[in-house]
């Protein structure tokens, strides 16, 4: 991939944007298109800005353009044996890293490891008066300034255009196994409950189709041991269940229906909501396949503790994102204005009203 | 943020605050005295007024009374911050949260503890400890430090490399704004819809909100850790050691590095050990199942072998690696014994630069006579010299303050920041002007604009304004550039 500095131009576009007040689309490789509200503003192509800027494995952070693809970046920390250990989904091959932050989704390993935002290191962006600005750093410790940095993941592009962004790694683990045994949906959310608060080397816990499937990482003899552990009920598996997951290439994920992604506090029983489901995240997050009612799933939803998201195959004018109580919702507008005054940054795409 | 320069008569003030019980307000000097500064004990104000509420509600009504008769407030957790963040206001309210001491709610199964901002880090994870369960940030203050101020300084620790700073750890906050509006930020999910305003509301140093409650999140208690010294007969080398034991793939709980006059220090305080004649020792702490501890262990006394450790010790049991950490636990207090005062630096830097960053903090010792101890959280870069003087040596505060600005410019050259964990309050606030430019500061303001326009939050911390800048500009010039040369000098 092209080594190539686009932030002078994406500044003058920026700027331009910003004084005739044309609303911005920001397109990184397009692989996350479907989701949030559609925006139609007029075109910014980012993806070409591209190319790593800094990578030693013995500092554990990786510094890149925001258009670098996904793909690359994690063949380059795989042959340093480390990853992104938020496992960030890669809904097309060319997705982008910059696309991975706007959008802060993070895969089966992440109530383990962690969020994409919480391996964002530092971030350099446009803002929407078409400013390049730096916000954190390179460094695992930084508390200098508010943390614009963070504040980026899964904003989708409405406070900023992403420039480049360092990312905290990790080493890979020695081995993984992935295990599976026939069980309840309720059942399993119960012993993911109690073996999250055991000191087991877990790093997926999920169930589908009356069956959870778990994976162990960490040195040979802590996952064997682990395994034993954990009964002899549970039989080996295939790894590449996770990627299908993670990636929703899974046949679970190939249905027509409205798509829902229920965010809840893990330990909460199954919800009595009509569809397909299928629960990752250790209980955390539950994809269902559902004509119910928004309404009714949203308000659930709130009332369990989380919220939830129409994340595939909404109508055209439905709301994606779980709307916000008005306090809340007041200033996320005012922090809109701060960074972006004239709402010319992907107005729309998260919430309707900016 | 604009100067508060008027302000409504004391007296006249308190009477409107007739609502809140006597022993909430303290307006006597005598009461007044314990609170004129925190951690940062050279920066003295002595507090117009200080209001310890004891219920939200109590919150809400004298933050819209303050934003009502524009009057700014500093909100103060245990007072252990060491960059002067709770640094009250000679014309302002100083807001301490202590009376909010009680753990709310432990949700075991969601292994989540709902806590008010005045209760200590380590009572938290003392009463989770039967559980089985325990919260992972341990900032050194841990006994003393309260959960809030850990939110507002996004405190750290020596367990930061493998399991984050504060903001890595919590899961929801309840926050009052300076009109008096309660907001809930983040939930018991692991996500919640929105911008990440938990991120903005972690580390932002009480100017955007104050808060009242904060859900953390539990992690299990690991089988076992275990800690292993290794002596090196230069820092450079123990550096390259650290260096070595990542690449190798390991990713310990806790890798500390002392050089030696910490050493000596620490040893000479607590006992604990530490071989006092070794340039500098490396603590690597490693946790996980009893297997994977023993496996790792096993590699990493090999690594520090090879990488040219005088000497390689593993603690034999439970109470030995206590001791082990005890000499770094202690160390600040212990730098406190062999000097009358020291002032200790945050700086972060990529830890590749670290042989460069000692070397010339060694020089810069000599020139400025002023000997230094540099404790250093090395998995994470993060940097604590701590700058030995005597302030009633004429000149010695000065030129340790002059000579502490010199490292953390340096640390921001080599790509890293001029503070980890401790925050910038009124310390570093002159070094915030190297960090960011004029846009990055505005960007800053703007933000703080959104929460708080009258700027009535902790105002003079944190974010300095441009004027402050170019007024520091120009007794800074850097690399022979003058920072911000739009601006008007005066």
């Amino acid at each position: 991939m092209a080594d190539r500095d686009m932030t002078t131009t994406l500044c003058e576009q920026v700027t331009q944007a910003c004084a005739t007040h044309t609303p911005l689309d920001i397109q990184g490789s397009g692989s996350k298109g479907f989701y949030g509200q559609p925006c139609g503003g007029e075109p910014l192509a980012v993806s070409g800005h591209s190319g790593i800027l800094s990578y030693a494995p013995s500092e554990l952070v990786i510094r890149a353009r925001a258009g670098t693809r996904l793909a690359e970046v994690e063949q380059l920390l795989h042959d340093n044996r480390q990853m992104l250990a938020f496992e960030p989904p890669r809904f097309a091959a060319e997705s982008t890293l910059g696309g991975v932050v706007a959008a802060g989704l993070s895969g089966p390993r992440r109530p383990f490891a962690g969020a994409a935002r919480d391996f964002v290191l530092g971030t350099g962006l446009i803002n929407g008066k078409g400013e390049a600005l730096n916000f954190g750093g390179q460094v695992m410790k930084n508390v200098a300034g508010y943390d614009l940095s963070r504040l980026m993941a899964g904003a989708l592009g409405t406070l900023g255009v992403l420039l480049d962004v360092s990312l905290k790694v990790l080493p890979k683990p020695e081995v993984e196994y992935t295990l599976t045994q026939v069980c309840s949906q309720a059942e399993a959310i119960t012993r993911f409950a109690e073996w999250l608060g055991k000191p087991l080397p877990l790093s997926a816990a999920c169930w589908y189709d009356d069956h959870l499937h778990l994976r162990l990482s960490g040195s040979e003899s802590a996952v064997r041991q682990a395994q034993h552990r954990l009964g002899d009920n549970l039989l080996e598996q295939q790894p590449e269940f996770w990627a299908s997951l993670r990636d929703h290439t899974h046949a679970f994920f190939r249905r027509d229906k409205p798509l829902w992604r229920l965010s809840l506090p893990p330990a909460t029983p199954p919800l009595a909501l009509p569809g397909h489901w299928l629960i990752d995240w250790a209980g955390a997050q539950r994809w269902l396949f559902s004509d119910a009612d928004a309404g009714h799933i949203r308000k659930l939803a709130a009332e369990l503790g989380g919220h939830a998201t129409l994340f595939r195959n909404a109508d055209t004018d439905a709301d994606i994102f779980q709307p916000l109580p008005a306090g809340l919702f007041a200033l996320h507008k005012r922090l809109k204005a701060a960074l972006d005054p004239a709402g010319v940054l992907n107005p729309g795409r998260l919430y309707k009203d900016f | 943020m604009s100067a508060i320069t008027e302000v409504i008569d004391r007296g006249t003030f308190v009477a409107g605050l007739a609502s809140l019980p006597d022993h909430c307000v303290l307006d006597d000097d005598d009461e007044l005295r314990p609170y004129e500064c925190d951690g940062l004990s050279a920066y003295r104000v002595k507090p117009w007024l200080v209001l310890l509420p004891e219920t939200v509600e109590q919150v809400q009504f004298i933050l819209r009374y303050c934003s009502a008769q524009g009057v700014a407030v500093v909100a103060r957790g245990a007072g252990t911050g060491l960059s002067g963040g709770a640094l009250p206001l000679d014309n302002g309210v100083l807001l301490s949260l202590a009376r909010f001491n009680r753990i709310l709610e432990v949700d075991t199964a969601n292994r989540l503890a709902r806590v008010q901002p005045g209760v200590r880090n380590l009572a938290i994870s003392q009463a989770v400890a039967e559980l089985g369960l325990y919260y992972a940030p341990d900032p050194s203050s841990q006994i003393a430090c309260s959960i809030g101020g850990n939110v507002a300084e996004n405190a750290g620790g020596v367990h930061c490399l493998k399991y984050g700073l504060t903001t890595h750890n919590i899961a929801r906050l309840e926050v009052v704004t300076i009109d008096g509006e309660r907001l809930t930020i983040g939930s018991s999910a692991l996500d919640s819809p929105g911008y990440d305003l938990l991120a903005l509301m972690t580390g932002s140093e009480g100017l955007l909100g104050v808060i009242v409650e904060v859900t953390v999140r539990l992690l299990p208690v690991p089988e076992r850790a275990q800690v292993v010294l290794a002596a090196f007969d230069s820092v450079e080398t123990a550096g390259e050691a650290v260096a070595a034991i990542i690449s190798a793939g390991i990713l310990p709980a806790g890798l500390e590095m002392m050089d030696n006059l910490a050493i000596r220090a620490a040893e000479d305080f607590v006992h604990a050990g530490y071989p006092v004649d070794a340039a500098a020792i490396v603590l690597c702490e490693l946790d996980g199942t009893n297997e994977e501890v023993s496996t790792q262990i096993a590699r990493v006394r090999e690594l520090l072998k090879s990488e040219g450790a005088s000497e390689v010790r593993t603690a034999k049991d439970d109470s030995e690696r206590q001791r082990f950490w005890a000499g770094r636990k202690a160390a600040f207090p212990a730098v406190g014994r062999i000097s009358p005062d020291y002032y200790c630096m945050d700086g972060t830097i990529p830890r590749k630069h670290l042989g460069k960053v000692l070397a010339t903090i060694r020089a810069w010792s000599e020139e400025y006579q002023l000997p230094v101890a540099n404790v250093f959280h090395a998995g994470d870069g993060n940097l604590h010299p701590l700058i030995l003087y005597d302030a009633n040596k004429p000149g010695e505060l000065e030129r340790a303050e002059t000579f502490g600005g010199r490292i953390l410019e340096l640390s921001v050259s080599v790509g890293g920041t001029i503070t980890g964990e401790h925050g910038v309050g009124v310390e570093k606030i002159n070094q915030m002007c190297v960090q960011f430019n004029a846009a990055e500061l505005t960007q800053f303001h703007a933000i703080k604009h959104a929460f708080d326009p009258r700027g009535l939050l902790n105002p003079g911390k944190a974010v300095p304004t441009l004027a402050r800048c170019a007024e520091f500009g120009r007794m800074h010039v850097h690399h022979g550039e003058v920072p911000f040369p739009e601006l008007e000098r005066f």
